[in-house]
């Protein structure tokens, strides 16, 4: 399917729309040496942002793996990413799933917060209410686990700034789109 | 029959054999001995030595575009492969089908900042089409037929394969081409049905219609030249071509307007700006073609023929686009005109080739031949006709510069792949090794290498294989002892300061050739001019032309950076009146 493409498609990028917008793109790609550099590298080449990146195995019998970016631009920018990342080689499939279909997307973050008394309480009830699980704890410290949207870890992480926020690791966004259609892998 | 176990030197060649290559470009070293020791024992493919990788690419490129196949190369890891990379980035840029074969240090060293050792996957991925480091000998047949595939489908581009020296040496099994499914890259060729309705359409109802095609047209084959100049027939509209699709459409042609662009001719560029259709075909709205951007065609509606989806809406928002071969569509929208029976207003074609000739009439081309100095347009203009007259149809290459400009504008190509220049990268030096390309493609042939004496001597070295294998390659120097289009724009941008772009101690180009067993001519005034052009056409044998021009020519017609279409310098007397922006100086 490379290549193919409606002219509708193309043609319904609106000529006067130049506002920036966050877009999520899931990316098939080969599971081989190099091929993170090539999309990481096309990124950094032409100019685009990464906001968030994130990459792993997801098909053992093709031996595929997913790339999910979520990336800023106006709409001719998005296209041209797409038709960039499109043209790579081990490449298989490039879907915009911020206009494409109604999707799901989801990061989980660890959190370490440290601290004693009532702030180290405070950061317990916070964690009840945002369904964040402690996964460590010692006597001075937690460290939460809290999945979500982007929106939600940020402001759980804001939250903890004045409680003792010591460290965060974040997975960066994954997503996947809603209903019965899933990614082609497109031989 | 069983398959015989070959070692992975004879792979790669039995490979390439079947691809049915006939010549490679390279220059040994440490990491490609098997390969050589392999070439050593066969007859089938010639391999021809270069003097320096670089002049290898771009030899090999000269012989792609020049044939339509893909050019090889072959060179040693380390300095073999990064003087390769100019040579395969220009490729990237201008589409041109490689495969370039890189020796590399054995996988257990790789890593270790072992002697000769580079990164070489890592330098070139963002310089070609796609890249393959081969660490198992099993997959190396795979690896060489699927980058034939790569490289000659969709946009055609370099690709390179890195090839550990253990790999090379070690035995394996051969896949023939016939057992190997590329399963991830098979652009479509064939357009959009609909969307070509759309656009026949759309032109049949133009009352200005302008067709615009570039390289992509070479690219598709002889028959998309063929088909294009019977659209173009058919239509009645004027047709422009870019630098890199120069010979796509007969020079002679009434329906052609000329070149496009910052050089371009007068009347395509007001074309280009009044147009109220313009049909683009195998080309990709360069910032040469389309000047300032939003001052580009502002009345027209785009049709975009492409290869490659990425070129749409890259840099100019088109209306329809159709994706796919510029053959096969070219192919369809005739087919569509024919069974609509489509024609344009025959009264508005009529004012608009009015208009068209008004514009004609300004002779932007013009120049005038007097006094006791060549001048470079000159120079050309007498090339071609006395070309004509020996009943030659020259192949030519160029380097970069202002002499490439001129060839652009005074030499009428009538066909297809005689035309070799660095469009996209604009790279010195690519003129010598790929006429040296050409001709190896094609020995019996007229080759020209149109150069500026600075260009000239940025792979002069490749003057001794040109030598070595007694090809008939002739250089046409124009030399006016500046970087030409330098000065050009230091006398336009920056107040005559003439910063760097005399060249003092050049050498006698004459004895030169002498040394590398050629012949050398020189003309210095008018008068020699036709005797040095007549023996060097003469002569079987390689002849370097060093023809003194005027030094302060300028290249006219020229869109200044950061101005419209219809902002164009005609002369020297426009520049006074339209001083460059400062916007525009910041432009390249």
């Amino acid at each position: 399917m490379r290549g193919e493409r409606g002219p509708g498609e193309i043609c319904e990028v609106n000529a006067q729309n130049e506002t920036v917008n966050s877009h999520t793109i899931a990316v098939l790609v080969d599971n081989e040496p190099g091929v993170l550099a090539r999309v990481i590298g096309l990124f950094s080449g032409r100019g685009y942002n990464i906001e968030s990146l994130t990459v792993a195995k997801t098909d053992n019998v093709n031996n595929m793996s997913r790339i999910t970016i979520v990336t800023t631009g106006t709409p001719m920018i998005i296209e041209q990413i797409k038709a960039q990342l499109s043209r790579l080689v081990p490449i298989h499939n490039v879907k915009d799933l911020t206009i494409e279909s109604a999707s799901v997307e989801r990061e989980l973050a660890l959190v370490k917060v440290v601290g004693e008394g009532e702030k180290r309480v405070e950061s317990l009830r916070i964690a009840d209410i945002f369904r964040a699980r402690v996964v460590d704890s010692s006597n001075e410290s937690f460290v939460f686990e809290i999945v979500g949207d982007t929106g939600k870890l940020d402001a759980f992480i804001r939250l903890m700034e004045p409680l003792g926020l010591a460290d965060v690791s974040r997975t960066g966004v994954v997503a996947i789109s809603r209903g019965v259609k899933a990614m082609d892998v497109a031989y | 029959m069983v398959s015989k176990e070959l070692t992975g030197s004879e792979i790669v060649l039995k490979a390439l054999e079947e691809q049915g290559v006939t010549e490679i470009f390279g220059y040994p070293g440490g990491a490609v001995l098997p390969i050589y020791d392999a070439i050593f024992n066969q007859n089938q493919i010639r391999h021809i030595l270069v003097r320096q990788e670089g002049g290898a690419v771009h030899a090999a490129e000269g012989y792609a575009r020049s044939t339509g196949k893909v050019g090889i190369v072959l060179v040693t890891s380390g300095p073999g492969a990064t003087n390769a990379v100019t040579g395969l980035t220009d490729a990237l840029m201008d589409s041109i089908p490689i495969i370039c074969l890189t020796g590399q240090v054995p996988t257990h060293l790789i890593g270790n900042d072992a002697f000769q050792e580079a990164d070489t996957t890592g330098i070139t991925r963002p310089c070609t089409k796609h890249n393959y480091l081969v660490k198992d000998v099993n997959d190396l047949a795979r690896v060489m037929h699927e980058a034939f595939h790569v490289a000659t489908s969709g946009r055609p581009g370099p690709v390179l394969i890195d090839l550990p020296k253990d790999v090379l040496m070690a035995v394996g099994t051969y896949k023939p081409k016939s057992k190997i499914k590329v399963r991830n890259y098979n652009p479509s060729v064939k357009g959009d049905l609909n969307a070509i309705k759309h656009a026949v359409e759309t032109i049949a109802k133009a009352k200005k219609p302008l067709i615009y095609a570039g390289g992509g047209v070479i690219n598709s084959g002889p028959a998309a030249s063929k088909l294009l100049t019977q659209f173009v027939k058919m239509t009645g509209a004027p047709c422009t071509l870019t630098l890199m699709g120069l010979g796509a459409f007969p020079a002679s042609n009434k329906q052609f307007i000329g070149m496009l662009g910052m050089h371009g001719t007068y009347e395509a560029n007001l074309a280009m700006h009044d147009c109220d259709v313009m049909v683009c075909i195998g080309a990709r709205f360069d910032d040469r073609v389309t000047g300032r951007l939003d001052a580009f065609s502002p009345g027209s509606t785009k049709i975009h023929v492409d290869i490659d989806p990425s070129s749409i809406n890259k840099n100019v928002r088109v209306d329809i686009p159709i994706i796919g071969d510029v053959g096969h569509v070219l192919e369809d929208m005739i087919k569509v005109w024919k069974g609509t029976q489509a024609k344009i207003d025959a009264k508005a074609l009529k004012a608009w080739w009015q208009e068209m000739n008004a514009w004609r009439s300004v002779d932007c081309l013009k120049f005038k031949q007097e006094g006791k100095v060549i001048k470079p347009q000159h120079a050309l203009t007498r090339l071609w006709e006395l070309c004509r007259e020996a009943k030659k149809e020259p192949y030519v290459t160029t380097e970069v510069g202002q002499h490439q400009m001129w060839a652009a504008q005074y030499l009428g190509f009538e066909k297809p792949n005689q035309w070799m220049t660095s469009g996209g990268l604009g790279t010195m030096g690519y003129g010598l090794p790929a006429a040296m390309g050409v001709q190896v493609a094609h020995p019996k042939e007229l080759v020209v290498c149109v150069a500026g004496e600075a260009s000239y001597l940025m792979n002069v070295q490749e003057l001794s294989t040109i030598s070595q294998y007694r090809l008939p390659v002739k250089s046409f120097i124009l030399n006016n002892f500046y970087l030409g289009m330098v000065r050009q724009w230091q006398e336009l941008l920056h107040g005559q300061r003439y910063s760097e772009s005399y060249m003092n101690s050049l050498p006698d180009f004459v004895k030169l050739a002498e040394t590398f067993n050629m012949v050398g001519l020189r003309a210095t005034k008018p008068s020699e001019l036709d005797d040095v052009i007549k023996e060097m056409i003469k002569i079987d044998k390689p002849v370097i032309a060093d023809i003194h021009v005027d030094q302060m020519e300028n290249v006219f017609p020229m869109i200044p950076s950061g101005a419209a279409h219809n902002e164009m310098l005609l002369g020297p007397e426009d520049e006074t009146e339209k001083p460059i922006s400062e916007e525009g100086m910041v432009l390249v």
